[in-house]
């Protein structure tokens, strides 16, 4: 035994509430953070990450207050997302209780960033989500390149290039995003995962896709995934954390079941 | 009142220690966040967390007087050493090209991949299993054996007595992931996020009577 697979319930935040419905029975206030976070520890979530996606500068603050509040009452590690692109704003999310904040498009931008980053809060926090499409044709040998934006412009990187360069760079972990696959309810893009995790030697997060525990357990058992990420199959109801962990016991993956 | 104190050195935040020990301290208890040495020395129960580079943690001890002041409370107080905080109580590191450390245990801080040589994903992120080698040891009470808690590192402790090891972790290699001795209970993991058995290990701390 030793080291489980964890999974990850990821939640979108704007202007400091929870979006994107939260279904679960015993919540009084659907957009409440630390109330869904506390229920996701409940059932036995490894980490969470949360997404903020406040449109608005002004209300960037919202995000510090939330992680806060979240990390003075569930103990366990969270990430946070989203409008990350500077030392300070990893300071002040860490200072807040964060354990880790994902970089995306600040590292393509300014790849330096990680580097200064890793540096300077340790490796150990600094987690650059990849968010990768394919761009082969039918019959090419498979290529993914990384979108910015939230999937919507093409840096022309090399996704797979990319994730070794910011393993070189001090990132201690990889959110590995298809956007070919994110919201299709069809499965990770296995192929992605696999040809990075066969490359880069720190832990990797599979995210994009998942649409059942199936899903979840081929993430690890296929696309090679240290962790895995979703959200709707959790967010509307459909499947509880604790299910999802002990499906993929049962598909032999060491698990964290209490 | 049961003074508990947080040593600040300014590695790494510490607000999610300062929560996890606020939750579980007795309701008279004073939390305190702090480099003073006179506040730290004043204390009834140390916590010395800590995160990042060996070198870096030395060099803050250092540049705040704060060497002598964890050796002397490690010597005389409850004293829970964190991720960091455990491996600084070492004599030695291998990280940053070799630093010296604290040596209130004896054996050094290795990178799993000088250890184990088959390819290793570094850090270890995640929950691993912690298997209890001091079964008795008041800070297991409650605590099942090989109960998983939350580690994220890439160097480990190697002992030279390994009766000190308090708990042990696989990955690779075992490891010794708890030390103990007397007053000191040092762990590698991050009870501060490791859910409630977590919990119950800084609970435990509370009351510990070494």
């Amino acid at each position: 035994m030793g080291l489980a697979k964890r999974i990850i319930p990821c939640l979108d935040v704007d202007n400091g509430r929870v979006v994107k419905g939260v279904n679960f029975v015993d919540i009084r206030d659907a957009g409440d953070p630390v109330e869904i976070a506390a229920r996701y520890n409940r059932e036995g979530a490894d980490e969470l990450t949360f997404l903020d996606i406040t449109a608005s500068s002004d209300n960037r603050e919202t995000i510090v207050h939330v992680v806060e509040a979240v990390a003075s009452e569930v103990f366990i590690p969270l990430t946070v997302g989203g409008g990350i692109r500077k030392l300070e704003d990893i300071r002040r999310m860490l200072n807040a209780g964060a354990d880790k904040v994902s970089i995306n498009t600040a590292a393509v931008f300014n790849p330096e960033l990680v580097r200064e980053a890793s540096g300077y809060f340790g490796s150990q926090c600094i987690v650059v989500a990849i968010d990768a499409k394919r761009v082969s044709q039918e019959g090419e040998p498979l290529r993914w390149e990384v979108f910015t934006h939230g999937g919507r412009k093409t840096s022309g990187i090399d996704a797979i290039e990319w994730a070794e360069r910011m393993a070189n760079y001090g990132a201690g972990e990889l959110l590995v995003t298809s956007m070919d696959r994110d919201g299709t309810k069809i499965g990770f893009d296995l192929a992605l995962t696999k040809a990075i995790t066969d490359r880069v030697n720190i832990p990797l997060i599979a995210s994009g896709g998942v649409g059942n525990l199936q899903h979840l357990a081929d993430g690890v058992l296929r696309g090679g995934a240290d962790a895995v990420l979703a959200a709707s199959i959790f967010h509307f109801g459909e499947y509880t954390v604790t299910e999802a962990k002990q499906f993929m016991a049962e598909q032999g993956i060491e698990m964290r079941l209490s | 009142m049961l003074k508990i104190v947080v040593i600040d050195y300014n590695m790494g935040n510490l607000f999610s220690v300062r929560k996890a020990v606020e939750h579980v301290a007795p309701p008279a208890s004073k939390i305190e966040v702090s480099s003073d040495p006179k506040v730290i020395m004043a204390a009834d129960r140390i916590v010395f967390p800590g995160q990042g580079a060996a070198r870096d943690c030395i060099q803050e001890l250092q540049a705040r007087g704060l060497n002598e002041v964890v050796r002397e409370v490690a010597l005389t107080k409850p004293f829970l050493g964190v991720c960091m905080g455990m491996q600084v109580l070492l004599e030695h590191s291998t990280e940053n090209g070799g630093v010296d450390c604290l040596g209130i245990f004896q054996g050094e801080v290795k990178h799993f991949n000088e250890v184990y040589r088959e390819r290793l994903k570094t850090p270890q992120m995640g929950w691993n299993e912690i298997y209890h080698t001091q079964e008795n040891h008041p800070l297991w009470t409650g605590i099942a054996d090989g109960a998983r808690f939350y580690f994220v590192h890439s160097y480990h402790a190697v002992l030279k007595d390994k009766a000190l090891a308090s708990g042990e972790t696989e990955y690779g290699i075992r490891y010794p992931s708890a030390l103990a001795k007397d007053n000191i209970f040092a762990i590698q993991a991050h009870p501060e996020k490791s859910a409630a058995d977590g919990l119950k290990l800084l609970e435990n701390f509370m009351n510990w009577r070494p």
